[in-house]
């Protein structure tokens, strides 16, 4: 099978390696005579020099034979076109854009690109993801760090989980201040029971705070 | 009496700055794009509309812009391909009923007349005037 790339940077390096790797016959179409000549001495892919999204250099990297078509040009603009090219005027049933705007990931779906991917997008929601992962966040420290909030999770095995808040032996001088719940917040009383995942607003003093979340969260936290 | 209209008009090189300033003289309620702000400020002083410095390839850019309301928009940047994503962002998220592009490669120019875009293309134009005189000139000869 084959599949043009439209490109000549790592990304497409690195891309068309993998392609070329699993048995598929790469073709790259790159505006830059250096990047070029590279891609040609280290690939066994089929090079062609020139403008990605001129129809004529498309039909002359043989577009009509390849089964996807890569744009991983810098701008969006170039990509959206060079894949609308590829799919209206020489039927080529999958594309695939690397978009620079997370929001034109839904754009140029709407413009018939099969697949869009936005780098910044991915990486923001991997990161948020890993953010959302961790067991204590601190969010504020107020008085000159007499009084600090964290934001803390309950993950599977600490000691809190399933007990009553009245039950809890917590150092006076602290306060569990709300509970979130699956995305809904609540003001914990004596007889809110707490549950797995469950995150909490604690406000502690500096030495109340370790104790606090080893009740909470047992000896590890 | 004619209407106004409300015209967005992207890309403020000589071909958007000429557009945009007649449209306004004309009384048309015009927007000119541009994300460079030295080419905004040469919009001569008879130019009454409304000049938004930034990047027309992001749909937020013409959502500010209210697009949804607009009755015209002109793609007339000097890159083919902004000009058609321009184009193709008014017609297909904001629904405007006129869309233009200039495109300067003919062979662009079929594919997105086909996807709705009404494509002028200033090279086809100017060949075909010039062949016209070409033409005129040897039927003429006896």
């Amino acid at each position: 099978m084959k599949v043009l790339l439209i490109g000549g940077d790592k990304t497409c390096y690195y891309l068309a390696r993998r392609f070329i790797a699993k048995g598929y016959h790469a073709v790259i179409i790159t505006r830059d005579a250096e990047q070029g000549r590279q891609l040609a001495r280290r690939l066994q892919a089929v090079v062609v020099l020139g403008d990605g999204t001129d129809p004529q250099i498309l039909d002359e990297a043989g577009v009509r034979q390849c089964a996807i078509v890569m744009a991983l040009l810098p701008h969006d603009h170039d990509n959206l076109v060079a894949c609308q090219l590829a799919k209206e005027m020489f039927a080529v049933p999958r594309t695939v854009a690397l978009v620079h705007d997370p929001e034109n990931v839904d754009v140029f779906r709407q413009l018939g690109v099969s697949v869009a991917v936005s780098v910044a997008g991915l990486l923001g929601q991997v990161i948020e993801e890993q953010i959302g992962y961790e067991e204590i966040i601190n969010l504020a420290e107020l008085a000159h760090g007499q009084l600090s909030i964290n934001e803390i999770s309950l993950l599977n095995g600490a000691p809190a989980i399933g007990q009553y808040l009245r039950d809890l032996r917590l150092p006076d001088q602290s306060l569990i201040a709300a509970v979130i719940r699956d995305n809904r917040a609540l003001i914990p009383r004596g007889d809110t029971r707490l549950q797995v995942n469950d995150h909490l607003l604690l406000v502690t003093r500096p030495d109340t705070h370790s104790e606090v979340l080893r009740v909470l969260m047992g000896d590890e936290a | 009496m004619t209407t106004t209209r409300y015209v967005i008009v992207v890309g403020c090189g000589r071909l958007g700055a000429l557009l945009a300033t007649r449209l306004s003289q004309a009384g048309h309620s015009v927007v000119i794009i541009d994300y460079n702000e030295a080419k905004l400020a040469k919009l001569p002083a008879d130019f009454s509309g409304y000049r938004m410095q930034q990047d027309a390839t992001e749909a937020e850019t013409l959502r500010q812009a209210k697009a949804h309301r607009a009755d015209f928009v002109i793609a007339a940047t000097n890159n083919d391909n902004v000009n058609l994503m321009v184009a193709q962002i008014a017609k297909v998220i904001f629904n405007v009923p006129h869309v233009m592009a200039r495109v300067f490669n003919p062979a662009r120019e079929a594919i997105y007349r086909e996807l709705g875009i009404d494509v002028i293309c200033p090279t086809k134009l100017s060949a075909d005037l010039f062949l016209e005189v070409v033409h005129a000139t040897t039927s003429a000869r006896p």
